[in-house]
């Protein structure tokens, strides 16, 4: 199920569990409407996996934070609950778990294998059906415990809204520190919870703009390396670099292909900059526009067949989408204010970007068409958008105002749940990966 | 600036002749009000703290003689009147004294997004090196790069830095593309 990384060396085997009672599977009693916006969340108990150790109670709590992050669970305090379970695969009790108001129940153990690897199953059950939803086993590398209580989480998520989940998957970024004068950045990768956070350069350099392959362990990004500001590949797994192509200018902005066969970019030549790809295998390059404009920030869609980009061809910034071959430059913004950073969801039906306006920033979603603007957040400084894989989530950066550095935020898409993801230092340009596999 | 002493003030006094820099010394006494502590980066560039402008043809001859950067108007990359002036004398240092090659140096405010103000940093120092091409200086002799709003001069959230941070930088020697 899951490839190897320099990671953590992740090898998860998954397996169904069928419920020992229950005749008909999942009969969704209990479910989530997500589209609905904010809506009240789920009330869930997740008991503590038994374990002989403290491992049991660290990935239930990891489960929980996840679905309590999401906004669309609310785990019950565990302080409350009256069935202590010591058979996870035992149907439990449901009047127990009914009268605390808990809708879904999750139940799970973690063992050793004799070979050393780690045995995590789980069961979901819909406490008022009286019936288990899902159960699944994984085996994986003891250090792997965090990934799957994620992928657990995952599966929950999944069963009870519908949707894919957004768990198990990381995000890169720019660490910043130092005074804002001095500011020392360099690009550190994280899971999506904020843990696990890990530098991937050491320099004094400028480094910007990370943004995650849809298909490899890679990572595109604009260094300053030697004075000479040019777009850059990074392997996560080698630690290997290499520049992206031979411009004859600045080359910024980068982004990947949706499979990851190409990078598309902006090129600076004298005051303008025009937007370019990069075949990877062909290293052949491609000029998509022609203006004496400044035209950057491009991000294609799911299916590859348009780009949205950032262009002030018409005196500000506004977002515009052409095909795939430049063809059919269209505007699509028409509101006040600027807009820049498109980027297009995961799944296809909105753009989100940074607009400027009225002496703020903010982070909104507008249809490709450019209809349907809906702002999200707005502030001082709000930057930089990021879907998360399953296209529900929105990650940014916020710059308060003053001396302070940038720090990352995350929103759903419906504007609520706005939640600061913690960082050892100051963060900025977050850029979500797709689920890992 | 009440901190600067005596031999400082005269040196201001002196310099104050010219124009352009008596534009400067307002935009970093605003900025003061806001950011003493930010200010003696520029100060010590610009020779304020009661060094002299060193020797004819130096590196501090050109930063506190002649004038090494010029501010932009919020979203603009047009090369402001008083800015010209400061490029002339650029231009006619750089040509007295064509041994240096020069890097023009882009910078963006805050108020802007990170790619966006990459490429309007870029604008200006293609701008700032045009208008100095224009004015003789052999365009082979420079360079440009942009820092985007990475750079910032002046770290305040309001307008007397956003103002400074607008700017092009003309550095001697320096390494852009």
């Amino acid at each position: 199920m899951i490839k190897s990384s320099f990671f953590r060396a992740v090898m998860v085997a998954a397996g169904m569990l069928t419920a020992f009672v229950a005749a008909t599977p999942a009969s969704a009693e209990v479910v989530i409407n997500i589209n609905k916006g904010n809506v009240q969340p789920l009330p869930i108990a997740v008991t503590d996996f038994l374990s002989n150790n403290e491992l049991g109670p660290q990935i239930s709590q990891v489960i929980a934070a996840d679905l309590q992050r999401s906004g669309l669970f609310a785990p019950i305090n565990k302080q409350a609950f009256i069935e202590k379970i010591s058979d996870p695969g035992k149907t439990p009790r449901f009047e127990d778990w009914k009268v605390i108001n808990a809708q879904a129940l999750v139940t799970g153990r973690v063992t050793r294998e004799g070979d050393g690897r780690l045995r995590a199953e789980f069961r979901l059950w819909d406490t008022y059906a009286g019936q288990q939803m899902t159960g699944q086993q994984f085996f994986t590398q003891p250090e792997n415990w965090r990934r799957v209580a994620h992928i657990i989480a995952d599966a929950i998520y999944k069963q009870i809204t519908g949707e894919n989940g957004y768990f198990d998957s990381r995000v890169v970024f720019v660490s910043e520190s130092g005074p804002k004068n001095a500011r020392q950045r360099n690009l550190a990768i994280m899971d999506q919870d904020g843990f696990n956070v890990r530098m991937l350069t050491n320099t004094k350099d400028i480094v910007l703009t990370p943004r995650f392959s849809p298909s490899r362990q890679e990572v595109t990004y604009m260094s300053f390396e030697g004075n000479q500001p040019r777009v850059y590949l990074l392997q996560l797994e080698t630690g290997q670099r290499e520049v992206v192509g031979n411009f004859p200018g600045m080359t910024f902005s980068p982004r990947f292909s949706p499979d990851g066969q190409k990078v598309i970019m902006s090129l600076q030549q004298e005051g303008n900059s025009n937007i370019y790809t990069m075949d990877l295998r062909s290293r052949t390059t491609t000029r998509l526009t022609s203006t004496s404009a400044i035209d950057t920030s491009p991000s294609y869609a799911p299916d590859g067949g348009r780009i949205a980009f950032e262009s002030d061809r018409g005196g500000r910034p506004q977002i515009y989408v052409m095909n795939a071959d430049g063809s059919g430059q269209t505007r699509i913004s028409f509101g006040d204010g600027s807009y820049s950073t498109p980027v297009w969801s995961p799944r296809g039906d909105l753009i989100a970007f940074t607009k400027q306006s009225g002496g703020k920033f903010s982070i909104g979603v507008m249809k490709p068409d450019g209809s349907g603007e809906r702002i999200l957040t707005s502030g001082f400084h709000n930057e930089g958008p990021t879907w998360a894989p399953n296209g529900r989530v929105l990650m940014f950066f916020r710059q308060a105002a003053g001396a302070g550095g940038p720090q990352l935020y995350s929103i759903d898409l419906t504007g609520y749940n706005e939640l600061q993801v913690k960082t050892p230092s100051y963060a900025s340009d977050p850029a979500w990966s797709p689920l890992l596999e | 600036m009440s901190r600067i002493d005596t031999p400082a003030m005269s040196r201001m006094q002196t310099l104050a002749r010219n124009p352009a820099v008596i534009a400067l010394t307002l935009a970093l006494a605003l900025a003061g009000c806001a950011n003493k502590n930010n200010l003696p980066n520029n100060a010590n560039e610009l020779g304020l703290n009661g060094k002299n402008g060193g020797p004819p043809g130096s590196q501090q001859d050109f930063t506190v003689n002649v004038g090494d950067r010029i501010f932009f108007d919020t979203d603009s990359t047009s090369v402001r009147a008083d800015a010209q002036q400061t490029l002339d004398r650029q231009a006619q240092w750089l040509q007295r004294y064509p041994n240096y090659a020069i890097t023009v140096e882009g910078h963006a405010d805050e108020r802007g997004t990170r790619e966006y103000n990459l490429a309007l940093g870029a604008r200006r120092a293609a701008a700032t090196k045009e208008y100095l091409a224009s004015r003789g200086v052999p365009a082979n002799r420079m360079k440009t790069i942009s820092y985007g709003k990475e750079r910032p001069v002046a770290v305040c959230d309001d307008i007397s830095c956003w103002s400074q941070n607008r700017r092009a930088v003309t550095v001697l020697g320096g390494a852009g593309m």
